[in-house]
């Protein structure tokens, strides 16, 4: 993977430097009401935020909905803009005067969404969606359609067969490689997967995954991959972020992280997941109820009201990211859990995929 | 009890068939199931699996033409008048849905929506009612009921409204419950809950579940039997260890080396070439054939043997029935 890296005229600071670098990302949502439309409440969607993802590497963000997963992607491409926070692509921090513009991100940062349909323009051909991006940036017709034309194949739909189709011509799969193309026609270096085969029946699942792998290969990418889909993300990523509600509880790399969670809501996250064996089957809730309402979170940590090991501390101050109570630790690829107490890391271990 | 199965079902076709299009939704399906029995119906979106349970619940619009024969408790029940139907629904049979927000009344409480079943199935009194609703909200583990039972759905979260419509399903003890993916719009750890509640009501009420769902998953945690549909036919059914463990049709195959589970990372997952076929359009023979690895002549051929296993296992495949390939 280094090798491909530093050959890569793109790079800029070299292998060692993070792609991506994410600090205290906050967003909070105004919920407005009331006989003055004054401001009521908050929803906490992000609530500081901090992550790297490494050159070559696929980072997987999992959580339940709500957990601030789509929002954090959506902050990355400035879909929307962050109530506070920064983010430095390759050592450029965005939208800094200093660093690159939110522009220049994104010819290097592109996103595939879950909607395959709502994202492509309907009255667009598949070889014009594909092709607008760079027309946009400046490259002439006949590259830009050359381009399109070349990715339709690249993403295995025969461009002689496809290029002049109309979205509702084509079904979910073909939609999502064309969305996957068209993310790929500015060449950029970090395409970020929001639930990107989350709406694909299962056969038509594997073969899009199968098309990310050898892209990415291809392409020398890396990938932000988030989902809902424990497996999933499992098969896909080197390491993996958990969220829960705005927060970031526990990260690391994916061995790690499924093998010996750290994390109460981990380890209760991971005993939900359907067991595929009709002999083992789960008897027991790892979890009850559902998510609190991100209107109105816990106090400290926010998993403390699902939490069997709560205690008072847990109510009074929210746990920060830091390396498990114990256990290895690795500087290179740390795995960190935001946890207070040890008993409740510590039984973490217990748990076996 | 008595062995006799509560719901069977025997050659049920469902075409769609309208002016310009000839749909063929569903083909000879049979199956029957016994009390406190849960058969899952597994396939991918548009495999006709939803189209199946609303045929049983006498859901589908009236151009479509439903053919075969529906037995339910031993009283046939396709082509009842309207008036008794409507009886059987929400009494003898009910249904789950995969939005629960689209299936409960957005302007009437949670109580006052299973009230209301019940009182115009048994003819009891409003107070009386309204215990059984807040019996039934206590019984899917809703907490601090009696307030729920005054909430409107919207005032529920997703995992609490899906409590709330088992319960209005199960209002009236039915003897089946029918599933349409009920657990597919929620969170993992809510998903886990759900189905842990199917499983325990199941053993209270002993009611037999038809569970239509496209995650192997979830099959796996609910079922006795699987019943797996491609292209509005059944192509393989069994115990849910048996088509787990040992799927037998190419289809099944390659449906569960497609889905991702733990411990595959670094392989290449072996996929099924292709996208599921127009059901207007369908292949004489195996609708499978045109995506198969093990096509042959056969395959194209209009009668596809269907093997039935000692154990009852059920395959329609040239290539189950003549073992000399494998």
């Amino acid at each position: 993977m280094s090798e491909t890296l530093e050959l890569d005229p793109r790079d800029r600071g070299g292998p060692a430097q993070p792609m991506l670098r994410v600090d205290g990302l906050k967003k909070y949502f105004p919920i407005r009401g009331g006989l003055l439309n004054r401001t009521v409440a908050t929803v906490q969607a992000v609530d500081d935020v901090s992550f790297l993802v490494h050159k070559g590497e696929t980072l997987g963000i999992v959580g339940e909905s709500g957990c601030g997963k789509s929002t954090t992607a959506r902050l990355l491409m400035r879909l929307m803009d962050p109530d506070s926070g920064s983010v430095v692509f390759d050592g450029d921090a965005v939208g800094d005067l200093r660093g690159i513009t939110v522009n220049e991100m994104r010819r290097q940062m592109q996103m595939v969404f879950q909607d395959s349909y709502s994202s492509l323009n309907p009255r667009m051909t598949m070889a014009e969606s594909i092709a607008y991006a760079p027309r946009m940036h400046g490259l002439g017709r006949k590259e830009a359609y050359d381009r399109a034309e070349s990715l339709l194949a690249q993403v295995g739909l025969n461009p002689r067969q496809y290029a002049r189709r109309y979205p509702h011509e084509l079904s979910g799969g073909q939609r999502q490689r064309v969305n996957i193309a068209r993310a790929l026609a500015l060449e950029p270096r970090l395409v970020i997967l929001d639930e990107a085969v989350a709406a694909l029946d299962k056969s038509v699942e594997a073969q899009v995954l199968n098309l990310l792998g050898d892209l990415k290969e291809k392409f020398n990418l890396t990938y932000l991959f988030i989902s809902h889909d424990l497996n999933v993300v499992e098969y896909m990523s080197d390491r993996v972020m958990v969220m829960y509600l705005g927060r970031v509880v526990e990260t690391g790399p994916v061995e790690q992280i499924y093998r010996h969670p750290r994390h109460p809501y981990t380890r209760a996250l991971f005993a939900s997941k359907p067991t595929l064996d009709p002999d083992r089957r789960t008897t027991e809730m790892p979890l009850t109820g559902d998510p609190p309402n991100p209107i109105n979170p816990p106090s400290g940590c926010r998993f403390r009201t699902r939490c069997a090991f709560a205690e008072a501390v847990c109510a009074e101050k929210a746990p920060a990211l830091a390396a498990p109570l114990h256990g290895d630790y690795d500087e290179s690829s740390p795995h960190l859990v935001a946890c207070h107490l040890p008993a409740a890391q510590r039984a973490m271990g217990a748990h076996h995929v | 009890m008595s062995d006799d199965p509560v719901l069977r079902v025997e050659d049920l076709n469902v075409r769609f068939r309208r002016r310009n299009v000839d749909v063929p939704a569903v083909n000879d399906a049979s199956f029957s199931l016994r009390r406190g029995e849960t058969l899952t119906i597994l396939g991918e979106s548009g495999s006709g699996k939803s189209v199946s349970l609303k045929a049983l619940m006498g859901l589908l619009p009236s151009y479509a033409e439903i053919t075969g024969k529906i037995w339910l408790n031993g009283t046939e029940i396709l082509g009842l008048p309207a008036a008794a139907l409507a009886k059987l629904r929400g009494g003898a049979v009910s249904m789950i849905f995969q939005e629960p927000m689209a299936a409960l009344d957005p302007v009437y409480t949670i109580g006052e929506q299973i009230a209301e079943t019940i009182v115009q199935h048994e003819g009891v009194d409003r107070r009386t009612a309204m215990k059984r609703a807040l019996d039934l909200l206590e019984q899917v583990k809703i907490p601090s009921a009696a307030r729920r039972l005054k909430n409107y759905p919207h005032e529920m979260s997703g995992g609490m409204r899906q409590r709330a419509m088992i319960a209005l399903a199960l209002a009236c003890s039915p003897s089946v419950l029918l599933a349409d993916e009920p657990t597919t719009a929620l969170d993992v750890t809510v998903q886990i809950q759900i189905l842990l509640l199917l499983r325990q009501l199941q053993e209270e009420f002993g009611m037999a579940i038809v569970f239509v769902t496209h995650d192997v998953g979830a099959a796996a945690e609910i079922s006795d039997r699987i019943a797996v549909m491609y292209a509005g036919r059944f192509v393989e059914s069994g115990t849910s260890r048996e088509i787990i463990r040992s799927p037998q049709h190419p289809y099944t195959q390659g449906l569960l080396s497609s889905t991702v589970h733990g411990g595959m990372r670094g392989t290449k997952l072996v996929t099924i070439p292709g996208t599921p076929p127009n059901l207007a359009e369908l292949p004489p023979g195996c609708a499978f054939a045109p995506r198969c690895r093990y096509t042959t002549e056969a395959c194209r051929r209009p009668d596809i043997p269907v093997t039935i296993a000692e154990s009852g296992a059920m395959a329609r495949c040239v290539r189950v029935a003549e073992p000399v390939f494998a």
